[in-house]
């Protein structure tokens, strides 16, 4: 029978199956950071457990730690410091894998994985972490689990799962200039809903996924959580080799030409079934922005904010509480729409890639007066990089803070926060109510889009920044 | 674990869509390193004005609801991240069982885990339960989890859908790891087989 990549990657990690179709699937590789650990590796010692297999577990703190500089003589606020110190003294007392955050490798642990060589085609991971997804580009199975579920896993390298059914997410064409990863992925969430993968692994596929670096296509991946499926992948190619080859903890000599081979079944087999199918057209896709308090609150660029009256069943309501929350009125041009902060990072678009479009928007350019803007690469050795191509000293120039690694204002468990009112363009994957701090307001956008925002000091389309066909 | 098997108790309205693990409870609260004392941060930022006094508008805080056992929720409830603060805050405040039309997947699954008992219902039955938990102490919802049925204040029953798995692990209060340390001999068979076939992994 004709398989999904989803089908296979799951036959192949199938250690046990019940009467009822309950299944216990063997996990590859799993992710660590501090805030979702501590209490699973407290259970460990509670019943007197170990880590089945530390060699393949890897942590590294990310959401807590400060990105200023001064996070060398410690963490200030007594609480990050302790779940930082607890996820240290986890990962040398159970021996796994660690990254502390003085390492130039530590970063988000959804950009050190792949970084490190960690993640390859065809694997489950797993991490106490939504975002996980973000390692399906890889055409690895890669999703989020609850604290629970991280000490089951660290206990028997296994969970108890139930298969998803199939989805497919095509884009076909290419990309008009200006429409990047970002703008796909919030687009397909636009069109589905943010509920409408629940239920679902989905497989992005077509033209325009095809012709997106790995960059891009973990960017793809990464936001599949806020489209509501349980993991999104694409499946792996020559790119995706390319990218994996000679990374540190990548297979090597004969073990690489085996995997190569494994590698390259890996693809959905034709005629294979599919419970859901969405289409879109790469030509149709614009650079889109975020309005209200759900990633599924988005419009193309050149739109205005809807009436919450043009909505139905509960998303009334929502939407008259979100454009309250937003402080926007129906009408209004997203182009009108001024903003205090710009915030490039995470783990959605914190790569190298997107570090350099935005360097590209910015070179020569100032950020607008009065603006706060700041950069956070995902990882030591992305810092590292985008310092050796000059990204940096444009974004220094530009009147940006270069910071380091971290999950920083994505989330604001660190000191890198929104405060009540203030009005963000920022790079990263979710505009809940409260997320980047109590009162914040976000909109969600390509790294291209905000740097060009924060040059006007408003949403702004940043087709009409790039030079103009003579 | 806890066994859920019936529960007759007081349910609060929550219609909104999407109620987000951020609302459920915000990230600052994430900081802790235990499970327990979540409850009184649940819905911080809905619940507490920017002094920490409480709104009093807002459901939890009203006398009819502090002790609610029960949430009628809008769609996609638990949407956002993979934080199992957030069944832990609502399993610390005393929720017990939610229904709504759909919940997030991490979510729904977190749930389990933690004794609580998350119903998928369809919209026109939620919409009678929404009313009866407008109702208060006045109108108690009944939930069987052996009959797989919610009984409504006026005694409609209404059957929901549940794996028999997670079924049987939260009727008996299992703890999931402990099965699947019964498998153990599986997992060394599995893990000899796929060294082999994957020595790479």
């Amino acid at each position: 029978m004709p398989k999904t990549l989803y089908d296979k990657i799951w036959d192949a990690h199938v250690v046990h199956e019940d009467a009822d179709g309950t299944c216990l699937l063997y996990i590859d590789r799993h992710l660590v950071h501090e805030v979702t650990s501590p209490q699973a590796f407290e259970g460990l010692r509670l019943t007197g457990r170990t880590v089945r297999a530390p060699d393949k577990t890897i942590a590294v703190p990310d959401h807590n730690v400060p990105t200023t500089p001064d996070r060398e003589q410690g963490i200030k606020n007594e609480e990050s410091r302790i779940q930082v110190d607890a996820l240290d003294r986890n990962a040398r007392e159970f021996g796994v894998n660690y990254y502390p955050v003085n390492d130039i490798r530590q970063g988000i642990v959804h950009i050190v994985g792949p970084e490190q060589g960690w993640t390859l085609p065809g694997m489950t991971v797993v991490c106490g972490d939504s975002h996980t997804a973000t390692h399906g580009a890889f055409g690895a199975l890669a999703h989020g689990i609850g604290t629970s579920e991280v000490e089951h896993v660290l206990a028997t390298q296994t969970l108890i799962q139930q298969k998803s059914k199939n989805m497919k997410v095509e884009i076909t064409g290419t990309l008009p200039p200006g429409v990047t990863a970002k703008d796909i992925t919030l687009s397909v969430i636009g069109a589905t809903g943010t509920a409408g993968g629940t239920g679902y692994v989905i497989e992005y596929c077509g033209q325009a996924i095809e012709e997106l670096s790995m960059e891009g296509r973990m960017t793809v991946c990464n936001m599949a959580i806020e489209g509501g499926a349980r993991a999104g992948l694409i499946a792996p190619d020559e790119k995706t080799f390319q990218y994996v080859k000679g990374r540190p903890h990548a297979p090597k000599g004969a073990q690489w030409d085996a995997a190569l081979a494994w590698w390259k079944t890996l693809k959905s087999d034709e005629g294979a079934h599919w419970d859901k199918v969405v289409t879109l057209r790469g030509e149709d896709i614009t650079p889109v922005v975020t309005w209200g308090t759900s990633p599924e609150d988005v419009l193309p660029i050149t739109g205005s904010v809807p009436a919450p009256e043009s909505f139905s069943g509960g998303k009334v309501d929502a939407v008259r509480r979100a454009l309250e929350y937003m402080g926007l009125k129906p009408g209004q041009k997203l182009t009108d729409i001024e903003i205090d902060t710009v915030f490039i990072g995470s783990c959605t678009n914190g790569r190298i890639e997107d570090l350099r479009a935005a360097a590209t928007v910015l070179e020569g350019q100032k950020v607008k007066p009065g603006l706060r803007a700041m950069v956070v690469p995902g990882s030591g050795l992305v810092r590292a990089q985008a310092e050796e191509e000059g990204l940096a000293q444009i974004f220094i120039d530009a009147g940006f803070e270069w910071r380091l690694a971290g999950c920083s204002m994505c989330l604001a468990m660190n000191p890198d926060q929104l405060s009540p009112g203030e009005r963000c363009a920022a790079t990263s994957n979710r505009n809940f109510e409260g997320r980047q701090g109590r009162g914040g307001r976000t909109h969600l956008m390509s790294p291209a889009m905000a740097a060009a925002a924060a040059i006007t000091g408003r949403l702004t389309d940043i087709r009409e920044m790039m030079p103009q066909p003579a | 674990m806890d066994k859920f098997t019936t529960l007759t108790g007081v349910a609060a309205p929550m219609p909104l869509v999407n109620i987000d693990t951020d609302m459920i409870i915000p990230k600052q609260f994430l900081k802790t390193i235990q499970r327990t004392g979540l409850g009184k941060n649940l819905f911080d930022e809905m619940r507490y004005d920017d002094d920490g006094r409480e709104i009093p508008d807002f459901v939890l805080n009203q006398p009819a609801y502090r002790n609610a056992e029960i949430l009628v929720a809008g769609d996609n409830f638990g949407c956002g991240s993979s934080r199992e603060h957030a069944p832990w805050a609502l399993a610390d405040f005393g929720i017990k069982a939610i229904i709504s039309t759909s919940y997030a997947d991490i979510f729904y699954g977190n749930c389990f885990k933690n004794g609580m008992l998350p119903i998928v219902l369809p919209q026109e039955q939620v919409d009678i339960l929404m009313e009866d938990a407008r109702k208060g102490a006045n109108a108690r919802i009944a939930i069987d989890l052996e009959s797989q049925t919610v009984t409504s204040a006026d005694g409609q029953v209404f059957t929901f859908e549940i794996d028999p798995f997670k079924k049987h692990c939260l009727l008996n209060g299992l703890d999931d790891i402990g099965l699947t340390l019964e498998k153990v001999s599986a997992i060394d068979t599995f893990e000899a087989m796929a060294t082999q076939a994957r020595p790479w992994v």
